[in-house]
Order: structure tokens, then sequence, then C-alpha cells
């Protein structure tokens, strides 16, 4: 496959080698004729290499002029003015040449005639076919099917045109006429494509215009060049006589003509494109501000000049309420004279907008009114909505009364809601980021929730113990702990604030304070229990309380003290009777009677174990955790599971009763926390 | 879906609240809502918790919070009719103690005409 830059070159080398061969054999068929010298050479050679000059000149142009886009029309026309200008300028030269010598004898020398000719047949055959191939990228600019078929039976019209003159029919004559006339019927059809010129602006297209009517000029300089040199009468190859070249030039004036006048009259509405076309760049720029990240200033901006330079309002201002204090854009205005503005407003329509007392969808026929200002006498104010909510309006202003009409309000309408769909993205934007925010705050609650509970429990080698807590949010209410306050004595505790969440995770941390400090001390579980109480009172919310079990483990003894605060009932696996004891004593739930009243309902029991023997501290998240069926864990199905797993280690005992209770969810899931303490005596 | 559903009665020298469904946290505040009017409108108040299958620490603690109020404008509280289930939770935490429990209406009655 050749490339494009070899085609080029073999097209460029094709042509001047044509014009070279046309031009000798053209010049030795003259001097042959002119001193009768018998050589046996076709007269069709000539005609051969014109032929091939023409079409070597068309694909030079046709690889080197690229295709048409909105970006290079002035280009192309450059093209035309330039090629045409060098030329005419070869051109010139050759008229120069006959004026200088116009009475020596080599200026009636048929050769030097002829090679003048033909240098000049050189230089049309350029501009024609340059300006040919503009044309044709210009025409075929917006290309349809149909168009397409034109253009190619027009070509190749052309192309025949192209032998037909080896024939030598001369101008006028019938075959002459009538193949032209055919050409130039074509020519005119094609010469109405000129959907470029809507694509310039008003400067382009006086460029335009200027262009086409210098290569007028040239095409006017080049036909009464052609003509003064058929007039000498000793051409052997007279252009004018050939269809290919007459219709050429018909093709060029014809389309160049007609492109002017259309351009001319197109003048006046440009402004109009001209402001369509801005009007899209805008509306795009205020829909690539949405993934573009920009902030909501830059929104603001977008939105103001665009909607000002839509509807070529002297001032505007755009105010947007948000929760600390509204945020007032001005253009052309002083903040002053809006608030003068916003009183002299008299439409109640506008008032309401300017108020925020909008909501609903707005009537265009309404958001336009008069004022009585007197620096500004027409106004549109167009509220801005995200999600139904009226946030915030902008409003434009112009000097002159009477000076917007609906199609302006439907413009900056499509404005402003494009606008607010920006805003409402920065707004989700910033909820995400605020979400996300307090996401990564549960979890560091959540990591220091769980340093508040003992990741190892103290104990002695009397008794192994095992503490376990899941909750249902992030944080949790539920509690356990143990201290050591003495040798061989062990405050053990369970607790469980009320609700679940933030708040009860604050309630346990406090509970954790109290218990770390009275804990330490030796005292009976009712002196805790009492104290424990009174300190909660002060820090608990009215609706909340804490539920607690209290136990006080002499492992000397074997023996432990409890009581109960409103808990749920702790589970004591006697091993010697292989039974559970539920340790029901009497108590009330810490913070629910906040005075000394509370003290008369602390009953303190004692027990004495044995080794083996078991107590399982539990929450109520396991008790009343709840299946498909409506049904609680309960303890009917607690004991049961706990006997199943007793001797086997308390880790297993652990997940054999969290085993055995998700077998029981099936699945639903926990919307408590639920938690866990078993001690074993040994 | 309403978890509970929660009904005010006036009746001749109380007011009656009968409470049915489930009360969990986020219901927790229409039992506060019914609450709060009867406190501020009479002065004996029977509630009906035949209907209550399930009541959790929130809805607990609803009644905790009015109970010293109650107390010192010496409006009378009595609620009856509770089910196994939602009696051992109340008893549990020892509510017992503080509130006036009957297993019926007919008992909650005779409870108010006797003081």
């Amino acid at each position: 496959m050749l490339t494009n830059k070899l085609k080029i070159r073999l097209s460029l080398l094709s042509g001047i080698l044509s014009w070279l061969l046309f031009t000798f054999f053209d010049l030795y068929l003259l001097f042959v004729e002119k001193y009768q010298l018998n050589v046996n050479l076709s007269e069709v050679l000539p005609q051969i290499f014109l032929t091939t000059l023409v079409v070597s000149t068309l694909f030079f142009y046709r690889y080197t002029i690229t295709k048409a886009d909105s970006v290079n029309f002035i280009d192309l026309l450059w093209k035309v003015f330039i090629t045409g200008l060098v030329t005419t300028i070869g051109s010139l030269l050759i008229r120069g040449f006959f004026y200088v010598f116009g009475n020596s004898t080599i200026t009636e020398n048929a050769l030097t005639i002829n090679f003048l000719y033909n240098i000049l047949i050189g230089l049309v055959v350029i501009f024609l076919i340059s300006t040919f191939v503009v044309w044709k990228r210009l025409i075929l600019y917006q290309k349809s099917k149909s168009l397409i078929q034109l253009w190619t039976i027009f070509e190749y019209s052309l192309f025949a045109s192209l032998l037909f003159d080896w024939f030598g029919y001369e101008f006028m004559s019938i075959n002459f006429n009538t193949a032209l006339i055919f050409l130039c019927i074509f020519a005119l059809v094609l010469s109405f494509n000129l959907k470029w010129i809507a694509y310039l602006n008003f400067k382009q297209k006086w460029k335009s215009i200027l262009f086409i009517l210098l290569s007028g000029i040239y095409v006017f300089h080049f036909l009464i060049n052609l003509l003064n040199l058929a007039e000498t009468g000793v051409l052997s190859v007279n252009l004018l006589d050939r269809v290919f070249i007459v219709s050429l030039f018909v093709f060029i004036i014809l389309y160049a003509g007609i492109a002017v006048l259309v351009t001319l009259f197109n003048l006046p509405t440009s402004s109009v494109f001209e402001r369509k076309l801005q009007e899209a760049i805008d509306f795009q720029k205020l829909s690539q501000s949405i993934p573009a990240g920009q902030n909501a200033e830059q929104t603001y901006d977008i939105l103001l000049e665009s909607s000002m330079s839509a509807v070529f309002a002297d001032a505007a201002w755009l105010e947007i309420k948000s929760d600390q204090k509204p945020t007032l854009i001005t253009r052309g205005i002083t903040d002053p004279t809006v608030q003068d503005i916003k009183d002299s407003v008299r439409q109640e329509y506008i008032k309401e907008i300017l108020t925020y007392r909008f909501n609903g969808s707005y009537s265009s026929n309404k958001i336009i009114g008069t004022l009585g200002h007197p620096d500004f006498k027409s106004i549109i104010s167009i509220p801005v909505m995200i999600q139904n909510k009226q946030i915030g309006a902008l409003v434009l202003l112009q000097e002159v009364g009477d000076a917007f009409n609906r199609e302006m309000v439907d413009i900056i309408s499509t404005f402003v809601n494009q606008a607010s769909i920006s805003l409402e993205n920065f707004q989700l934007i910033q909820e995400a980021i605020e979400t996300e925010r307090y996401k990564e705050e549960l979890k560091i609650a959540k990591s220091v929730q769980k340093s508040l509970l003992p990741s190892e429990m103290q104990h002695n080698d009397r008794f192994e113990i095992l503490g376990y807590s899941m909750a249902a949010d992030e944080v949790g209410g539920d509690y356990y702990d143990v201290l050591e306050p003495a040798d061989g004595i062990f405050n053990l505790i369970i607790g469980d604030v009320s609700g679940k969440g933030t708040s009860a995770a604050f309630n346990m941390a406090q509970m954790r304070g109290i218990f770390h400090s009275l804990a330490q001390k030796d005292e009976n579980p009712a002196s805790f229990i009492k104290q424990a109480n009174a300190a909660m009172s002060r820090c608990l919310e009215k609706s909340s309380f804490i539920t607690a079990m209290y136990f006080r483990i002499d492992t000397a003894n074997s023996k432990m003290d409890f009581v109960r605060a409103g808990h749920c009932p702790a589970l004591f696996y006697s091993a010697s009777s292989n039974k559970i004891c539920r340790l029901e004593n009497n108590g009330l739930g810490l913070g629910i009677l906040r005075n000394s009243e509370y003290d008369q309902y602390v009953e303190e029991h004692t027990i004495a174990y044995e080794p083996g023997d078991l107590l399982l501290l539990y929450t109520d998240g396991i008790v009343e955790a709840k299946n498909e069926n409506n049904q609680q864990f309960s303890l009917e199905y607690l004991e049961p599971s706990l006997l199943n797993h007793i001797n086997e280690p308390l880790e297993e005992v652990k997940n054999g009763i969290i085993g055995d209770l998700m077998k029981f969810l099936n699945g639903n899931k926990l919307d408590d926390d639920y938690s866990l303490a078993i001690v074993r005596f040994k | 879906m309403h978890m509970v559903k929660i009904e005010t009665i006036k009746e001749d020298g109380y007011q009656l609240i009968e409470v049915h469904g489930e009360i969990d946290a986020s219901s927790s505040i229409e039992l506060d809502d019914a609450l709060k009017n009867a406190a501020e409108s009479a002065s004996q108040i029977l509630i009906d918790l035949s209907g209550l299958e399930y009541i959790s620490s929130a809805g607990l603690g609803v009644f905790i919070s009015y109970l010293e109020e109650l107390k010192k404008n010496e409006v009378k509280l009595v609620i009856f009719g509770l089910n196994d289930k939602v009696l051992e939770v109340f008893e549990i935490l020892g509510l017992q103690h503080l509130m006036n429990i009957k297993d019926n209406k007919q008992n909650a009655l005779n409870f108010l005409n006797e003081a």
C-alpha cells in the first residue's frame, strides 16, 4: 500500500512529466507542420499528456487538501486564495512578456506563443483543479447518500468530458454546447450545498466573502489572458474549446457566486447562531461541573455568567440559602441595591420567590416582572430548587422595560435546572463524606469500647473464667469485668445498660469507672450496688437504667456472696447434683429508684460452691433473642444448652451455647447486644 | 408497619390506656406520649397490657421515667393483664416493688377504689 506522502510525490512527478511531454509533443508537432517535415507522429499524443496532466493535478490536490471540518473552512478558502495568487502572478508574467516584447518578432512566432500558452495551461489547470477540490470538500461537508451519488455522477461526467475533448469540438458547436449545458445543470444543482456557511461566525463570514471575491478576480484575469492569446489564432490547443475546462470555470464561478450571496444574507443571523452555540457551550459547562468535582461556588459563577449573557442582562444576583448565612453573589450591582430592588418588587409571585416562600413548579409568564426602580426596569427571578425545596433564587435585571421574554426564561430555566443538579450532587457528596466520617468515628468508638472490656480476666488457680460480648450496633451497652481487691477475693460484675448504641456505650463506660473505683476495695456486694445506684442515678438519663449482677468470690472459703440488681438471674450449676439453680433473689435495676429508698430492695445471698461447679452470667440479649416464629431463646433453651456442653472446656461451653443460639435463630438477625461470662470452680 | 397500637379511653374517674403489640426503642415514643397526656389530665390511670406481646428495656424505661413524677403528683397508676413473659420481664427488673401490677381489670379497678 502506498503511503499518502508517496502518493503526493508520485502525482506531482507525473504532473510535471505530463506537462513537459505535452509541451514537447505540442511544439514538436508545430515544428513539423511549419517546416513540412515528413515525420509520422500522432496528433493524439499532446491530448493524452494534457489529460494525464489534469488527472495528476487532481490526484495531487485530492491528497493534499484534507477533509473539511468546522474549524478549517477558512483554511480551505485561504488555500484557494494563495494558489490563485501564485498562479495569477505566473499568468501576469506571461502578459508582461507580451507587453514588453509587443512589437518584436518573438511575440509573433507561433512556437513562442504556444510555449507561453502551454505554461498558462499549466497554471490554469493548477488553479481550477485546486479550487475544484476545495469546492468538493465544502459541498460534501454534510453529505447525504443522494448528494454523494449526484457528486459521483458529476465527477464521472467531467472525466468523460476530458476524453470528449479529444474529438476537438469547437466552442459553441452543437455537441460542445450539449455537453456543456449538461455539466452546467449538475454544477448549478450542486452549488446549493452550502451548509458549511452556517458554521462560520460573523468574522469568518466576512473573511470568506473576501477570499471568494479575490478568487473571482483571478478567474476573471485567467479568462482575459486565455481569450487574448486565443485571438492570436496560432494556438494548437485552445483551452476555451474544451468542455472540461469551460465547465470547471462555470462550476467554480457559480459556486463562488452563490456562496458569496448566501454568506452575505446570512451575516445578520450569524449573531443568533453564535448565541445559540454559546448557550449550548454554557449548558455543557454546567453539566460538566457535575462530575468534575468542582465546588459549588464555581457552579454559581458559571450559572450567573451564562444566564446573563443568554438574556443580555445588565445586572444579576444569585442568592443561596444555607444553614449558616445565605450566599449572595452579584454582578453589576451592589448589595444595598439588591435590597432596594427586593423592596421595589410589586408582583406577589416574584416576592414569594425572593423570600423563599415558593414551592412547586413555576410558570414562565409570572416570573418576568417590571420594576419601579430608577436603575432597573425589568426583572426575571427564577427559584433554584433541590428536591422540590427552594434553596435560592437567580435574579436577572435589565435597565430598559419589557426586556425579557418567555423564550429567555426557558433558556435560563434549563441553566438553573442543570445547576440544581450539580448543587444537589455536591450536597450528596457532602452528606456521603459526613456519613463516612460518622462511620469512622463509630469505628474509633468501637475500638475504644472494646478496650473497656477486659481482654484477660483476673483469676487464680481455684477457678477459671471467660467473658464474651457481641454488640448489635457498632458499640454496645453490655459490660463484664473482674477485679481482685484482696488475695483470694474476686469481685465479678455483669451489667447491661438499657437501650443500645452510642448512649448505652457511654453509660457502660461510666459503669466501668464506678466498678473500677469501688470494687478495688473488699466490700460486700450489697454495699457496692447501693453506692453504684447512687452514683449512676446522677449520670443516667431519666428513662435509662442499668441491670447488673455482682459477685464477691472468696476462693479461700469456696463461697460467693452476690446481689442481683434487676439483671437476668445467673445460672449456677452444681456438679454434685447435676442441676442448675437460678439465682433469682430480689433486686431492682440501677437508676430505677434514684434515692435511698433503693437500698431496701437490695438483697444479698451467699452460696457455697464445690470443685466442678459452674456459674453462667448472661445478658438479656441471649434470652430475648427471637427466631422467625417470634419465639424467645429464654431459659427453657439456655439451661439445656448449658447442660449439654457442661463438661467441655470453657471456650467450648461458650461456643456451644452461642452455636445453639444461632441454630435456634436460624438466620434471624439479633438486634440486641449479648454477652456471656462463665466461671468454673476447681 | 406499626409495632404497637395504643388507645386512650376516657372512663368515669380514670383514664384507660390499651396497649397492643410490641414496644421497642422506636415504638416506646408512642407509649411515652400516651403516658404524658394521661399524667397531665387524669389522677387515676389504668393501663391494659393484655395485648402487649413484648417490651424492650427502652419500653420499661418509659414506665420508670414516670414513676417519680406520678408519685409526686399523687397520680395512681395500675397496670394489668400482663402475660407471663412480659410479667417476668417486669419482675426480673424488680418493678413489681414499685408499680401496681394486677392480673385483670376488675382487680385493677378494685385496687383504685380501695385506696
